[in-house]
């Protein structure tokens, strides 16, 4: 089974996982906000394209629902709301600076790797290619993380927590065709929340420590001194 | 069937009429009422799945069985007796100046809020409504972590939002591959649903299996507070105010453990090695020991208690994964007996935090002196959850450990160690806050510990003697859970 | 009659390499909002530097004089080994991808040592800077050729065209990657902004011009007419391995004219992108080149990952 075997829906889905994942990548690299934002908006907007060109071979009008879903959570109302909110707080000139780049990188292509090997079993024993981009979907999720640990800010924090959940909608769209309707209604009303909340907690923590380096919030421990 | 609608729709009436209207003087108390009708309607379910067994709906959208219906009674029960504690607190809460009447209209909807996701976790039967149920669990109670708006309480918050909300993802991956796995059994409509699943468990591929399991232990796991995903935990117990410890507490962990269980179920169905039981053994046994040790450190009375419930879940987990009839049977036990008294202590304990004016233990003394019902309550409860007898907890530990040794005997002197490492510790906390002098000033305050004594009582009476159709909904749940009969 | 075909290509390539530069400043001027020299200026340029004569140091070795030379004959002999508008050279035949990449390293290195042979301070400092940025420049670039040469299970370069035109219009996600990892590779080792920018002035700026700056004469046009082959042999090296569409299978007169045509349009196209990048991006500090090519090395690295991962057979 060689790609290029394959018929065209399959070389596309896996060249759209190709492009998410170094969407991710380009996430870890930006040191300012507003293109870490915008960068996460292409990886959405990526996604949505997906969920179109899967509705339109397997004819399935509820990933048309799930491609809007996306497309205005991910592409339309978080981007523009962490946007906003960057902006109102004027840490869009902030340059995070990160002092240990190539190790992150490379780091991150390690996790692509392991996340190949954890995946084995499972892409051995099926006859699909196309889910190999569950490989693709794991790594993106752990990236997302990645992201997390690597960056300071908590807009970045939040960013790669959604970037987490792009990677989720992308394995239930490749694995399965899509999540039953109601369950991703569920996860899209829960992930609407939690960008509400985060925006609320955005606040709240620049009242409190006046500033948004979560480094600075620490007064809690394991062992208290 | 009507009674779980009805319940679903009473929280999210209760939501929208605490959401919208203007702050009444008496929302403490109606908040209450809303409470003990939910109760009243969760006894009329557990009367009906007595009489007539397992329920299903039409839309096998809900399954009432064995295993879920007396959590269900005891979630409503806990969320009454808590509303009871909370009503003169929180308005003792507003007296004293830590929150103002627009916050408490936000506490009080996010509890029927938290309540309602607590009740779906319980009642679905579709694992993916289940994960979004328990994401709207962890959001519902986030903005209540932070309720009192004090540095340490957001940094609480911010850490559970994240802790959580990063777990709960692993979790949706694990699902997203049990409904791959399912997928290709039949039909997709019905891949979701827990009961299919379970008919037709020998038939999916253990290998996916195994990995989806991995991603919900550490995903639910980080709700249930297993170590080293327990972070969030004493922070968001401990900062959060005293009501919303007793619900996370006794109820949130619960349901997590319950979401795990459900899952292990379908895997050990589907795989013939016992790896989910070693993994859930592993990470318990760890929780336990790790937590007894971290008890003798703490400073905040709070963080005490809750490391004594990562402790106890630790334990729990590890019953679960030891399979076996005894072993799951005491699980089972744990988490009734468990919920009630963690919650009565934390009723106790916020009250001795407002008699002393600080959660710090080095400034709360003399609890005995001052107010002896508090002192008392706070004692008898501690005595409870180490596990001396006649209370539940000494019955459900003493089976564990007898399961333990049937199957691990050597893993019994860690279990043991583990339980005189955490009685030591909080002991030796609990004893100068409640026998010591009582410093200058201390007054009694106006506090309501009918709940406390009804819960102790309840602990005390499922230690002597277990009413029987409990005991026989534990016997049909161990035989669902673990394939063998006590 | 194809060694005759290999040799006309050859002769192309270093023809035309001065019209490259050429369209290329006249893209950068017009961006500017400047009036461009014409096409031919370039020619004109490099026959002017031809009919001076050359200035040479007292201090300056055998070296000095002799490597204008072996870095012009390098690089055409590159130019022999990248198809340019048909494929089945014999050239190429006989030295693949790998034999590409020791050809420019060969040249480098004599241009390097070039630089520090006369002794002055900026010569040396260009020639340091020069191997920092090829060392890190060379392993991306292997990798992303390999990416390449792995679809096709053959490291020779017209082969690898070849497979790419026969399996039709497969999109390979791999290619992607290793199309970006190449135009970064390609902007630093021909010293294009935001690398370096060639057409500086201030020494302590300068990356390749520091090592020619005591270059006169003919010897300075051998080098500029090398630098600017290097430029056309990248351009048509992403052009015909990634785009391959239009170059001439069969040695018949029609289709050559009709490759020659297309390539000219392909190589328009990218200097155009070129200048557009050079115009809108600013010139990277040194030590950001290091990040520049490590992520150039990483986008290989995932090309590489995606063909294993995402194409391969089980």
């Amino acid at each position: 089974m060689n790609i290029e075997t394959q018929d065209f829906y399959t070389q596309a889905i896996l060249s759209m996982s190709a492009l998410v994942g170094l969407m991710s990548f380009l996430m870890l690299g930006q040191g300012r906000l507003p293109r870490l934002i915008f960068v996460f908006a292409m990886q959405g907007m990526l996604l949505t394209l997906t969920a179109i060109l899967a509705a339109n071979e397997l004819h399935s009008p509820h990933l048309y629902i799930s491609a809007f879903l996306t497309f205005t959570l991910k592409v339309v109302f978080i981007p523009s709301m962490l946007q906003k909110q960057v902006f109102a707080m004027n840490i869009h000139r902030d340059v995070e600076a990160l002092k240990n780049n190539t190790t992150v990188m490379l780091s991150g292509a390690s996790l692509m790797i392991f996340s190949y090997y954890v995946l084995q079993p499972i892409i051995h024993t099926s006859s699909m290619i196309m889910l190999n981009a569950l490989v693709v979907s794991l790594s993106v999720v752990l990236l997302g993380l990645l992201l997390m640990i690597s960056h300071r800010q908590a807009v970045a924090h939040v960013v790669g927590f959604m970037s987490i959940e792009n990677g989720l909608f992308f394995a239930a769209m490749v694995a399965t065709d899509g999540m039953p309707m109601v369950v991703e209604l569920g996860v899209a009303f829960d992930v609407l929340v939690a960008a509400v909340l985060f925006g609320i907690f955005f606040f709240h923590i620049r009242t409190s420590i006046d500033s948004l380096d979560v480094d600075m919030m620490n007064k809690l421990h394991e062992v208290e001194r | 069937m009507i009674a779980v609608y009805l319940l679903l729709c009473l929280s999210v009436a209760g939501i929208a009429f605490f959401a919208l209207t203007g702050h009444h003087k008496d929302i403490g108390k109606l908040n209450t009422y809303i409470s003990a009708v939910s109760l009243g309607i969760t006894i009329w379910l557990a009367t009906t799945v007595f009489q007539y067994g397992t329920i299903l709906s039409e839309s096998k959208a809900f399954l009432i069985d064995s295993f879920n219906v007396y959590l269900i009674v005891l979630t409503a029960f806990v969320g009454f007796t808590t509303s009871l504690f909370s009503a003169p607190y929180m308005a003792h809460e507003i007296e004293l100046g830590k929150l103002t009447e627009a916050r408490l209209k936000l506490y009080y909807s996010m509890y029927q809020g938290f309540m309602l996701a607590m009740y779906l976790v319980l009642t679905t039967n579709n694992m993916g409504i289940m994960w979004v149920a328990m994401e709207g669990a962890t959001l519902a109670t986030v903005l209540l972590v932070s309720l009192y708006r004090t540095p340490e309480s957001i940094e609480a918050a911010w850490k559970y939002f994240i802790l959580c909300g990063v777990g709960i993802a692993q979790a949706l991956f694990g699902t997203i591959l049990l409904y791959y796995a399912a997928e290709k059994l039949g039909n997709p409509e019905n891949a979701l649903l827990w009961s299919v699943l379970h008919e037709e468990a020998t038939q999916l591929n253990p290998d996916i299996l195994e990995i989806s399991f991995v991603f919900l232990l550490i995903g639910y796991g980080t709700k249930i507070g297993l170590v080293p995903l327990h972070n969030w935990l004493p922070d968001a117990h401990s900062e959060g105010p005293t009501p919303m410890s007793a619900v996370l507490s006794g109820l949130l962990l619960n349901d997590a453990l319950y979401a795990v269980v459900r899952n292990k179920m379908l895997v050990d169905g589907a795989t013939q090695s016992h790896i989910a039981g070693y993994l859930m053994m592993g990470f318990g046994l760890v929780s336990f020991l790790v937590a007894a040790l971290f008890l003798h450190r703490q400073k905040d009375i709070k963080r005490l208690f809750s490391y004594s419930s990562i402790e106890h879940m630790g334990l729990m987990t590890f019953a679960f994964g030891m399979g076996g009839a005894l072993a799951t049977f005491a699980a089972l036990l744990h988490m009734t007996v468990h919920s009630l008294v963690k919650s009565a202590i934390f009723v106790t304990v916020g009250h001795a935090a407002q008699i002393a004016g600080t959660q710090k233990m080095a400034q709360i003394r003399g609890l005995i002196k001052t107010q002896p019902k508090v002192g008392w309550g706070l004692l008898i409860g501690t005595v409870a959850i180490a596990g001396f007898p006649p209370f539940g907890v000494f019955t459900s530990e003493f089976l564990v450990l007898l399961a333990t040794m049937r199957e691990y005997p050597w893993l019994t002197p860690l279990l043991l160690l583990g339980i005189g490492i955490a009685f030591a510790g909080l002991f030796r906390h609990i004893q100068p806050m409640v026998y010591g002098e009582k410093p200058e000033g201390q007054l009694p305050i106006k506090a309501n510990l009918i709940p406390v004594m009804v819960h102790l009582g309840l602990a005390l009476w499922l230690g002597l003697a277990i009413p029987s159709f409990l005991s026989d909904w534990f016997s049909q749940a161990t035989l669902l859970i673990s394939g063998s009969s006590l | 009659m194809n060694w005759a075909i290999a040799i006309l290509q050859t002769v192309l390539f270093v023809a035309l390499a001065p019209l490259l530069a050429g369209f290329l400043k006249f893209c950068k001027c017009r961006l500017q909002n400047r009036r461009a020299p014409s096409f031919l200026q370039p020619y004109r340029d490099l026959l002017k530097l031809t009919r001076k004569q050359p200035v040479i140091s007292e201090d300056a070795s055998w070296l000095f004089c002799v490597a204008p030379y072996i870095i012009f004959t390098m690089m055409v002999l590159a130019a022999t080994v990248i198809p340019l508008i048909a494929v089945d050279m014999p050239t190429s035949e006989s030295a693949d991808v790998i034999v590409l990449v020791g050809f420019f390293a060969f040249a480098r290195f004599f241009l390097a040592l070039a630089g520090l042979d006369i002794g002055t301070a900026f010569g040396g400092m260009g020639s340091s800077r020069e191997m920092t940025i090829s060392s890190l420049a060379e392993p991306a670039m292997l990798i992303a050729v390999f990416t390449i040469t792995m679809t096709a299970s053959n490291t020779d370069l017209s082969g690898a065209i070849l497979h790419i035109l026969h399996s039709g219009s497969t999109l390979h996600p791999s290619f992607v990657f290793a199309l970006f990892a190449l135009i970064l590779v390609a902007v630093a080792e021909t010293g294009r902004i935001p690398v370096d920018n060639p057409t500086t002035h201030l020494e302590l700026t300068m990356i390749h011009e520091a090592m020619i700056l005591e270059y006169s004469g003919r010897h300075l046009a051998l080098i500029e007419w090398a630098s600017q082959l290097k430029l056309m042999l990248y351009g048509v090296l992403i052009a015909n391995l990634f785009f391959p569409w239009g170059i001439a299978q069969s040695f018949s007169f029609g289709a050559l004219s009709f490759a020659l045509v297309v390539l000219v349009l392909k190589l328009v196209v990218l200097s155009i992108f070129l200048a557009l990048a050079e115009t809108a991006v600013a010139k990277m500090r040194l030590f950001r080149v290091q990040e520049y090519l490590g992520f150039a090395y990483l986008l290989g690295l995932l090309g590489m990952l995606s063909h294993i991962i995402l194409e391969s057979t089980r």
